[in-house]
């Protein structure tokens, strides 16, 4: 059997070890979902960690997550949502040969996810500007409510490790509720899980991105069409660990 | 279907397309097992140098030739190349790659582009590993401990990236071959018609897809740490330190069933096939790999008894730990019951197999005592941990690859290693093995404590002892990798199957052609029967007789 | 090597193996550290709950070894009568697999574990409980080496690098460290805990035999892990209080600068005498003279400046070395402040 022209008579995307297009489907399936699995415990430790330290400093959870902006928060849940929309979308799209409404779904798709991309950055370019960051960077200027805050390192051994904090203005009020403890844990939870989930996001524009072009090069058919199913399938579980991080961080009281 | 004796049709893997760019480019599972092989080899004996340095410093009290700041980095050294380049990776990456389809009468594996990226990530997380050893190296111990590991000046964060890109390569090869198993099995050969070792790379990959992960988002945060100071193990500003130890035995204590598991695999085929007997005990061997793949994700807290964890989790660590005990014994008497009434051939895959029962039996026994709560208590931390430990990565899962090589090693390569030097280097092995190691389960006893540069002089002569057996082992294990680079290009060529094994490898040349079971196996031979193999002296070949339908 | 092998044997008399250090140069430790005491497998029993865990170690040994030898035996013998040869060519027909088999050996040794299981938790329970009488001292680890800090008073307490104890009393270590992970093991009394930083654990023991044990550290801690040894010395009847006055009388009538040359036992492993720098300046001749700090400005080296970087040494750093002074607040009494004061005076360059 010559291995160089076989393409089992349809699209020249099966490859040869596989039995026919079902085969190598089904096989791409499997092989996803074992890769989800890895990634579900692989932001399991950062659940984790935000379970144990909540536990067991809630004074914590409860004053810091008052930072947070749930407006945008929300905005981006839904920006997510409708994403995950688009690219099931796309897959139907694929499975039924309309091959110009899959091409506009997965641009959508990308579209979608720099929109969270950006909402995102404008939060951290806020939290930045405000010195509401993680560990020894937690040198808030305010607190939660907006009363200005004395700038003061968060712990004694922050200063042995190189941190500084600005010199407070003399005469201005500083009558902020002050922050208990080890504040800046909450943002040593909040910015690494949702960086870690960032860059998840960031790497599926990209995955999608390649998707489009190829789709509008016409790769994808009704026999074939994997990678678009993958992707979408690896889409929704960025989308639905966003939906668990948004009420652990933004809404829980 | 290739009969046994008769010239093959096609180039072998090795001859087909020469040249080192096509090997680099390959998406063939041989070619790609074969070059895993050889940077793990290289690996090995990169390890094992700085063991032996180690050993040489120790052969007295007070320092020798090395600091304790070079010695404290060797010793990190040595642990993080032989657990993340040799000894995780080792048996399925080298062998497994190969075997794997071959044993299902597959083309080849599921993924074949992820498997060639696999290997990539194994050589990037090596380079990573080199660069490590030049930029100023690391001395936090393989464990990377906090908060020593966020405040030494040592190259922590490039060793952290080379674990972090070496363990994907590990999740891929894992994902890789149990989507093979599930997807490629041939008709007529139903799970419980599989090899053994396909049960226990399976087992195997399900460990390697779960924990693994677990191990990424702990070096990635250790790694956020050091670069932007992110805080969540650091106790000076609220982290918790034991919550690092937790997150890292959550991977580790599993890895070492990833260890374990293939070496398993090895062995039950070699056993069977050097003793042309039929394995005993197949169900519950194939359902003690699956038991061990479970049970050993629930035993993490044992590595923490005295970390200051509740005396209620240690409680329970050290019960489910016993457990984790049984489903291994299981197997020790079930490859002992094959040897009875068997036909015993003395080579050196059988030397290595007959080894790993007894070693493995010291090292399942031993973790009995450190199991046991009010005994940990006095040997964690102590050289007998060391001991326990080498019995069952070294004496155990070394030894069974080192077996799975010399087993597999005519059908690769299509040549002879030789089989004189093999079998002395094997008993070298077990002798310079025992003597380095029997010693130091008397030292941890006695209270030497492990990660040591200085001891008090009580335990000079036992010191001495384990040095002069890391001698023997160390040039046993050299001469080994000597012969085999050495048979590769010049050793006597090998027939298809001169073992006389029953499994779908050995109905191919040897080595096998690029293309290896283009048509589908229409008759797949009686696992693990060896009535029908017949000796035919003028080709050194096992044939079957009645030969199987073409 | 001779005197080791001896020393293997338990034969030799403590000056032999004495002598044979004093030949090679090394500063003569302790007799526990030359010699083993005790038995092949442990050390010798210091401590009132060792005998307990060394009857469980010797249990699980001898279990180990009938197993091992079963196993061996077995392999052994197998291996020999059914070896290749003529008319033994080919596997005899025999089972496949026998499920009564399977189930007795998996049964057998579960009931087995089961009963080591228990029968080691309930030592552990023991080892995890402290009687309610139990003399406390804090223990305080850093690197690389053990503090002991004893009540004297309502409101006093005085720091040692030794760790007295009286012996048959139950004594409860309340134990922190100052930087990084570190473990309490005295191999003599079998006991060991994990000393953490930002938090205290606990052990307690009694011991019952006097004299001195080794003490190590059992969790890897950076360059000086394996130097951070020290011992425990077990007091006879009365000693433990003779220890406490003497210590309480060093601080009353001790000459300042002896006390601050003790004292000085605490700094030296970062601060030599003889002007050769390590993780700290020296501190020959430093005092009266102007030191530049790590901002630039110049500090007077004077009794102010020595207290502060006692009390909170990141608050001024000398230039080119690292922040990583631990403070002695809390460790160190006004006295032994002094006496470094004193101490560090008169070292002239």
């Amino acid at each position: 059997m010559s291995h160089a022209a076989d393409h089992h008579g349809g699209s020249p995307f099966i490859q040869h070890h596989f039995d026919d297009a079902g085969h190598q489907f089904q096989t791409g399936k499997l092989g996803i979902w074992l890769f989800l699995v890895t990634e579900i415990l692989f932001f399991s430790g950062l659940f984790v960690a935000y379970i144990l330290y909540r536990a067991q400093h809630p004074e914590i959870f409860e004053y810091a997550h008052r930072y947070l902006d749930k407006f945008w928060g929300a905005v981006n849940t839904a920006v997510l949502i409708c994403s995950s929309l688009t690219a099931a979308w796309a897959v139907r799209a694929a499975q039924k040969n309309q091959k110009r409404l899959l091409t506009f779904c997965l641009g959508f798709t990308v579209l979608a996810a720099f929109g969270f991309l950006g909402i995102k950055a404008h939060e951290y370019h806020h939290k930045w500007e405000h010195g509401t960051l993680w560990g020894c960077r937690f040198v808030p200027d305010e607190d939660p409510h907006g009363k200005a805050l004395k700038p003061v390192l968060p712990a004694p051994g922050c200063a042995a490790e190189g941190f500084t904090a600005p010199k407070p203005v003399p005469g201005k009020v500083y009558d902020g509720e002050l922050p208990p403890p080890n504040t800046g844990m909450f943002f040593s939870v909040y910015f690494g899980m949702t960086g870690l989930h960032g860059i998840h996001v960031l790497i599926g524009s990209f995955i999608f991105i390649w998707l489009f072009l190829r789709s509008r090069r016409g790769d994808f058919e009704p026999d074939y069409y994997g990678p678009v199913d993958y992707a979408a399938l690896y889409w929704h579980l960025v989308d639905m660990i966003w939906i668990y991080l948004f009420p652990m961080l933004y809404l829980i009281h | 279907m290739y009969m046994g004796n008769e010239a093959p049709t096609q180039k072998s893997f090795r001859d087909v397309k020469k040249g080192i760019k096509s090997w680099l480019v390959t998406l063939d599972h041989k070619r790609i097992g074969m070059m895993y092989l050889t940077g793990i080899l290289a690996s090995l004996i990169l390890g094992g140098s700085f063991a032996l340095l180690l050993r040489f410093e120790l052969f007295e009290p007070g320092g020798q030739f090395l600091t304790k700041q070079q010695y404290n980095e060797l010793f990190t050294l040595h642990g993080a190349v032989m657990i993340f380049l040799v000894i995780v990776p080792g048996i399925p990456a080298a062998l497994g790659n190969f075997v794997l389809p071959m044993q299902l009468g597959a083309p080849d594996v599921a993924f074949p582009r992820l498997n060639l990226i696999s290997f990539y990530l194994w050589i990037i997380g090596a380079i990573l590993m080199l660069i490590t050893l030049f930029a100023g190296a690391v001395d936090t111990g393989w464990t990377f401990y906090t908060p020593y590991s966020l405040q030494t000046s040592t190259a922590v964060v490039p060793a952290v990236l080379a674990v972090f890109i070496l363990g994907f390569s590990s999740i891929f090869t894992g994902l890789n071959f149990m989507v093979t198993i599930h997807k490629f099995k041939p008709q007529g050969m139903g799970w419980f018609k599989m090899p053994l070792n396909l049960w226990a790379l399976y087992a195997t990959g399900l460990i390697q897809v779960l924990a693994t992960p677990v191990l990424g988002i702990t070096v990635l945060l250790l790694f956020v740490e050091r670069v932007i100071h992110i805080g969540i193990f650091d106790p000076t500003i609220g982290g918790d330190p034991v919550l690092f130890q937790h997150f890292f035995w959550f991977y580790s204590h599993p890895a070492v069933y990833i260890m374990i598991l293939p070496a398993m695999g090895v062995v039950s085929e070699l056993i069977s096939v050097h003793a042309r007997k039929h394995i005993f005990g197949y169900r519950f061997i194939a359902y003690s790999s699956l038991s061990l793949a479970l049970l050993s994700f629930l035993v993490w807290g044992h590595h923490l008894f005295v970390s200051g964890q509740s005396r209620l989790a240690t409680m329970v660590f050290s019960a489910l730990t016993f457990t984790v005990a049984i489903p291994s014994a299981i197997k020790v008497f079930n490859w002992t019951a094959t040897l009875y009434k068997g036909s015993i051939r003395l080579n050196a895959p059988m030397l290595y197999g007959l080894s790993f029962i007894l070693l493995f039996t010291i090292g399942g026994l031993t973790g009995l005592f450190l199991g046991t709560l009010s005994i940990d208590v006095h040997l964690h931390d102590t050289y007998f941990v060391v001991s326990h430990f080498h019995y069952v990565m070294m004496g155990s899962t070394l030894v069974a690859f080192l077996g799975g090589i010399h087993h597999w090693w005519p059908k690769m390569s299509g040549r002879w290693y030789p089989r004189r030097t093999a079998r002395a280097c094997a008993v070298g092995v077990f002798f310079g093995f025992n003597q380095t190691f029997l010693p130091q389960f008397v030292l941890g006893s006695r209270g030497m404590p492990r990660r040591y540069w200085d001891y008090d002089p009580q335990f000079t002569l036992l010191h001495q002892l384990s040095t002069i057996g890391a001698v023997i082992l160390g040039i046993s294990l050299f001469i080994t990798v000597c012969y085999l680079l050495w048979s590769w290009f010049k050793g006597k060529p090998a027939s298809s199957n001169p073992w006389g094994a029953s499994t779908l490898e050995w109905a191919q040349p040897s080595p096998p052609p690029l293309y290896n079971f283009e048509e589908p196996v229409d008759e797949i031979p009686e696992l693990y029967d060896y009535d029908d193999l017949e000796y035919d002296e003028a080709t050194q070949n096992w044939v079957r007789n009645p030969p199987v339908k073409a | 090597m001779l005197s080791s092998l001896t020393s293997l044997l338990q034969l030799a008399p403590q000056a032999a193996a004495k002598a044979a250090a004093a030949a090679k140069g090394v500063k003569v430790p302790t007799p526990d550290a030359l010699t083993h005491h005790g038995t092949f497998w442990m050390p010798e029993q210091a401590n009132s709950f060792a005998h307990e865990t060394d009857w469980m170690f010797y249990g699980i040994l001898g279990l180990s070894a009938f197993c091992f030898f079963g196993i061996t035996f077995a392999v052994v013998y197998f291996t020999w009568k059914y070896r290749a040869r003529p008319g033994n060519m080919k596997a005899q027909p025999s089972i496949l697999h026998n499920d009564g088999l399977e189930v007795t050996w998996t049964l057998i040794p579960s009931i087995i574990v089961v009963i080591i299981f228990v029968l080691g938790w309930r030592g552990y329970v023991n080892m995890a409980t402290p009687p309610k009488n139990a003399l406390e001292i804090k223990v305080i680890a850093q690197k690389w080496d053990w503090f002991f800090e004893y009540k004297v008073g309502p409101s006093a307490s005085f720091t040692d690098t030794e760790l007295h104890v009286p012996i048959d009393r139950p004594v409860r270590l309340t134990m922190t460290s100052k930087d990084v992970i570190h473990s309490f093991y005295v191999p003599a009394f079998r006991i060991k805990q994990d000393v953490v930083p930002a938090r205290y654990t606990h052990l307690w023991f009694k011991a019952i035999r006097a004299g001195e044990y080794r003490l190590t550290c059992a969790e890897y801690c950076g360059e000086g892990h394996s130097t951070m040894k020290n011992k425990v010395v077990v007091e006879p009847p009365g000693g433990y209080e003779l220890y406490l006055e003497s210590k309480q009388e060093e601080l009353d009538t001790m000459p300042p600068i002896e006390l601050g040359k003790k004292t000085y036992q605490l700094c030296k492993p970062c601060h030599s005498t003889n002007g050769i720098r390590g993780n700290g300046p020296s501190f020959q001749g430093i005092w009266g003279t102007q030191v530049e700090m790590s901002d630039g400005s110049k500090v007077l080296v004077d009794e102010n400046y020595i207290r502060e970087s006692l009390m909170d040494p990141t608050a001024k750093i000398v230039k080119g070395f690292a922040p990583i002074m631990p403070t002695f607040k809390g460790t160190l009494r006004d006295k032994q402040i002094d006496g470094m004061i004193a101490f560090i005076k008169s070292l002239a360059k």
